[in-house]
């Protein structure tokens, strides 16, 4: 087995381990570390990390779960992740987990915070509150605010205090993090054969279950390993995927994309990894207004954010001219309000830029996926024959 | 399905019909008038503020829930999904997309105005952030007030998150308010606008409160939305609405003074047998056969915590027109769908006590996370903390398609029957009388 294939069978094993044994170990090895759980999109992970902390991504069971308790706490209309999550809670996966976040991201994510209040799972359960206000004099305030509430939450645990050298190391760490996850998707929009999107997937995820330290170790080794011609290069088409930034898809859903003719050289499965565009500042005198900043002004486009004065549809015809796709794929989860509500919208923006583009939705344990390769086939054979 | 005759009604419900009547031809009027026009949401609604720079408020929501009533509905939600808006996503953004992709044509067959200002009011509520940007590119040009309202997370209202949301007004809303009106704000005019408010909140409150007497002499979800509530959202602030809360008052008092129950559209309801506390909003498409289903079983609603979406006035909140700003913030923070779970499970126990309620049920709509994600769990903890059996419906606000008409009465009738055992078994025990 080569060594791209050893770290990628690792990272796929990280990734879906619904124990999250790493963190674990990682909690264990230690005095006064904590586990802080987050769901999507996106948290600022270096608070936690300058806390003692590790957070750790719940993006749901996916397929790799049966869910049946899960299913009595939930509609057959609220989306699959949910349900998937409280299964994972009254199973006791996430028994060491010593607090949980819920970003603002939906009415979904938001009730299911309330879910586990009442439940007092975890020794806190936080709703994290995105501002919608964008001014650093307002929103700005409401942001940092909303930070030190996460702050205060771990001290209580721990007692850690998080200073402006640890903050502004974590902010350093993952700075190298984003900036090692771009080099891989510039390398994989020159050459997409080198890593396909299905192991970028799981390497990628993985990051959200170990410390970023070893996560930057590994994805320094991807990079080097890709910088490298391996594979052969195939006549696909190369497509953005959107829409699938909470509920994660299922591999197979991937997979079978790759395998109907296209190469994904963006998509937005990880989102929360690569939110913030670009390097924070980590020599501040007052790490978390770099953090503000970061997010009032550095922050990707997303269902979850408020973007009239820079529509997302434009955003996303901004991605597909930069990484040369040819097409856009929507394929968002069922009953995901955010991104189906957006979805006309952004298909009209493509349209008016001669982006040719498909739809579908799907669960997190979709089990079938004949359909969706065929539509996506048919959308590679269409491209390349008459586009 | 059921056969509905014609709506009897009381003279605060004549005297509403006309109060709207004459607001959707005002708006029809508009152009004429140069009244400027605000959309915005029921919930954490600013209609004071939007009073005091003499514009007209448009809800769309409400515009959603009358094309329901008026089998409009279902194919605006057609015509938008035809759009490529998925059958999965809320129906009051379909019906509104839809009702404007047919000209705008409001309740009373007359074509609303555009909008002059979008105040995005975002309270409580996820979806109504997407449905304005969907507004913004739909109504290009317009301007977007965005008004951030933080949630409930920690189960009170902390005075950072006032200060936040007095900063949005004072930078990004009343400016706004006041490059669209023209005019200058004008917080004495404010004042005294809320001053009515409070006084328009204490009856409202009184009535709803009425319904704590055996026999209660109204319906709190039905009568709730359809006659006691929706005045208070447009006309908040006004001496009309003062007025139109007298009226209601003394028409609830003299009920009471007469032992009389609430009115259904046809007629006095009798006899009361079960005493309900309801939780999720209503259906509209098929209101009077839902309601209906309930009335004629001798079922009556005496709270309910949709029609605390535009405000929860009975756990004390008063418009204060000393500090009309804090008190906008406030009351936009303080809905019902703001309110963390843990908090609306309380309220909902609350009221299961207090108005002595037999049974507790849950409408769940399809489209509506807000309220619906969770609600499994408040069922569980409602009954395991008061005891009452529960039970569960589902249909939809304002799409057909989803409101089967033979299943629910099918469920309701068992669950009927379960509060008519129970009943039984409590007199067997000495419990009840």
């Amino acid at each position: 087995m080569d060594r791209l294939t050893e770290i990628v069978k690792k990272a796929e094993t990280l990734a879906f381990d619904l124990h999250f044994t790493a963190a674990r170990a990682w909690k264990q090895s230690g005095d006064h570390r904590v586990l802080v759980g987050y769901l999507p999109i996106y948290v600022p992970r270096e608070i936690i990390h300058a806390s003692n902390g590790l957070p750790v991504g719940i993006m749901g069971a996916g397929d790799r779960k049966q869910i049946i308790k899960g299913d009595a706490y939930y509609q057959s209309y609220i989306c699959h992740l949910p349900r998937g999550i409280i299964e994972m809670a009254l199973d006791d996966n996430l028994n060491d987990m010593d607090g949980f976040l819920f970003p603002a991201i939906c009415d979904c994510i938001r009730n299911l915070s309330g879910m586990f209040k009442l439940s007092s799972k975890g020794k806190f359960q936080r709703y994290f509150d995105y501002p919608q206000n964008f001014d650093p004099a307002i929103g700005g305030i409401f942001y940092r605010q909303e930070m030190e509430k996460i702050l205060a939450d771990i001290r209580a645990i721990n007692g850690q205090e998080a200073n402006v050298e640890k903050l502004n190391h974590a902010i350093g760490l993952y700075n190298r993090n984003r900036e090692l996850i771009e080099m891989i998707y510039s390398i994989r929009q020159e050459y997409p054969w080198r890593l396909s999107g299905l192991d970028t997937y799981y390497i990628l995820r993985a990051g959200i279950t170990i410390p970023v330290e070893e996560h930057n170790a590994m994805l320094e080794e991807v990079v080097d390993l890709i910088g490298e011609e391996r594979g052969e290069p195939m006549d696909n088409i190369r497509v953005v995927i959107t829409g699938s930034f909470c509920e994660q898809p299922p591999t197979g859903l991937i997979k079978s994309i790759e395998m109907a003719g296209c190469y994904i050289v963006d998509d937005d499965f990880m989102l929360g990894s690569r939110w913030i565009q670009g390097k924070i500042n980590n020599t501040s005198k007052d790490p978390l207004e770099a953090l503000c900043d970061a997010y009032l002004n550095q922050s990707t486009f997303s269902s979850a954010y408020y973007d009239v004065g820079n529509p997302k549809g434009k955003r996303l015809v901004e991605l597909v001219k930069s990484r040369n796709a040819d097409g856009v794929i929507f394929s968002a989860a069922s009953f995901c309000d955010p991104a189906l509500l957006d979805r006309p919208l952004m298909q009209k923006e493509c349209d008016d830029s001669g982006i040719p583009h498909i739809n579908f939705q799907y669960h997190e344990n979709t089990g079938q996926f004949k359909v969706i390769k065929e539509q996506a086939g048919t959308f590679s054979d269409s491209i390349k024959l008459w586009v | 399905m059921a056969d509905l005759k014609d709506a009897i009604k009381e003279k605060s419900m004549n005297l509403q019909k006309e109060m709207l009547a004459k607001q959707f031809h005002d708006l029809s009027q508009a152009n004429e008038t140069g009244k400027k026009v605000v959309y915005t949401f029921v919930p954490g609604n600013l209609t004071e503020l939007i009073l005091s720079f003499d514009m007209l408020p448009v809800y769309p929501e409400i515009n959603a829930l009358q094309s329901g009533m008026r089998k409009k509905s279902a194919d605006y939600i057609k015509d938008a999904e035809k759009m490529g808006f998925s059958e999965d996503v809320c129906t009051y953004v379909k019906c509104d997309i839809g009702m404007m992709l047919n000209g705008n044509i409001g309740p009373t067959g007359e074509k609303l105005p555009s909008p002059d200002l979008l105040l995005l009011s975002y309270t409580g509520c996820f979806t109504f952030m997407k449905w304005f940007e969907n507004l913004e590119r739909l109504y290009p040009g317009v301007p977007v007030a965005m008004l951030h309202t933080p949630y409930q997370e920690e189960g009170k209202i902390a005075q950072e998150q006032v200060d936040y949301m007095v900063k949005q007004l004072k930078e990004e809303v009343i400016p706004k308010m006041e490059q669209v009106s023209g005019k200058k704000f004008d917080p004495q005019r404010l004042s005294g606008m809320l001053e009515n408010s409070a006084r328009a909140e204490d009856l409202l409150v009184k009535v709803l409160e009425s319904a704590k007497n055996v026999p209660t002499p109204i319906d709190a979800y039905f009568a709730g939305v359809y006659y006691i509530g929706p005045i208070f959202t447009a006309f908040r602030g006004t001496a009309e609405a003062v007025n139109y809360y007298h009226e209601l008052w003394e028409e609830v008092q003299e009920r009471m003074r007469r032992g009389l129950g609430p009115v259904t559209p046809e007629g006095e309801l009798k006899e009361q047998k079960y005493r309900l506390v309801m939780e999720g909003p209503p259906n509209w498409t098929n209101f009077r056969e839902f309601w209906k289903i309930f009335y004629d079983m001798g079922a009556v609603i005496v709270a309910s915590s949709y029609t605390k979406v535009g405000g929860v006035y009975d756990l004390g909140f008063r418009h204060d027109p000393k500090e009309p700003l804090e008190s906008l913030s406030r009351y936009c923070m303080g809905c019902y769908t703001n309110m963390n779970l843990p908090q609306r499970v309380g309220l909902l126990e609350k009221y299961v006590k207090e108005y002595k309620a037999d049974g507790f049920l849950i409408n769940s709509i399809k489209s509506c996370n807000s309220f619906s994600a969770g609600q499994l769990m408040i069922m569980r903890e409602i009954e395991q903390r008061s005891g009452v059996p529960v039970g569960f419906l589902e249909s939809d606000l304002v799409d057909p398609r989803y409101f089967s008409y033979a299943n629910i009465k099918n469920r309701l009738e068992s669950y009927f029957q379960m509060l008519e055992q129970r009943k039984i078994i409590l007199r067997q025990e000495g419990v009840i009388a």
